[in-house]
């Protein structure tokens, strides 16, 4: 399967959708560093990795979903949930890719430039996220 | 409170910016990579670096690999309650996060600590 882009999906998220990331994305910043410096760095690191955004993401795509489907006089529902399960699992493949983000931006911090080391490991996140779709892609493939 | 307020935009803009752009692609799968994207540690990072410097962050990131592993544990687990059970997507989520909270904490517990 390719991997497409489509502006038009723009145009379906509405203002307070964008705040509904916006916020908590915010919160969660706030509260990560109150937590590293209340109970030290090592208690503060595991929620750079929370799933603050996830439940409004995972219902915003439900909705869009539902509602796409609803427009063809279909049963949107069943699909959004479809949607929002599928979403997930690329989640659980995308946070392997964070593990090797984390591993691999402690190394590079102590040794180089910070803008190297945060986009290096920002690179690093992608590629191994990216990898491990399309082995699930081509597995699917095979076994159909 | 400056710096309360600069890490609530900087966080906010850096995990709109990645959701948006996960929200562009196409199939759902690829999308959902973007959904355990390094938003909010490139903004704690760059912050920690500049503020408490470089030891500080990199027992972060140390950290940071017992809280994305728990993401990965919590993300599959939700998938699940979502394909399975058919559970209201809002439900599923908040359902799953005290599940993130024992992976977390006990990985870190029993390797980092």
């Amino acid at each position: 399967m390719t991997i497409k882009i489509e502006a038009s999906r723009l145009e379906q998220t509405k203002w307070h959708e964008y705040a509904l990331r916006f916020v908590p994305g915010g919160i969660i910043t706030v509260i990560a560093g109150l937590i590293a410096r209340k109970w030290g760095p090592g208690i503060g690191g595991l929620f750079l990795a929370f799933p603050a955004i996830f439940p409004a993401s995972a219902t915003l795509i439900e909705k869009h979903e539902r509602q796409k489907k609803e427009k063809k006089g279909l049963h949107g529902e069943e699909r959004g949930t479809d949607a929002a399960a599928i979403d997930a699992l690329g989640a659980a493949m995308g946070s392997v890719g964070l593990v090797a983000f984390a591993g691999i931006c402690g190394w590079l911090i102590p040794k180089y430039p910070v803008p190297l080391a945060l986009g290096g490991a920002t690179v690093a996140w992608l590629l191994v996220s990216l990898s491990i779709w399309i082995v699930r892609q081509r597995r699917r493939r095979l076994l159909r | 409170m400056t710096d309360a307020l600069a890490r609530f935009l900087i966080g906010g803009l850096v995990v709109s910016a990645f959701a948006t752009v996960g929200g562009l692609f196409k199939p759902t799968s690829f999308a959902g990579l973007f959904g355990a994207a390094p938003s909010v540690a490139l903004a704690t990072l760059a912050l920690a670096i500049s503020k408490d410097g470089k030891v500080f962050a990199g027992t972060e990131c140390r950290s940071m690999m017992a809280g994305a592993a728990a993401l990965c544990v919590y993300s599959f687990l939700v998938s699940q309650l979502l394909r399975r059970f058919r559970l209201s997507t809002l439900i599923a989520t908040l359902a799953g996060m005290p599940l993130w909270f024992l992976a977390a904490f006990g990985l870190w517990r029993s390797f980092l600590k």
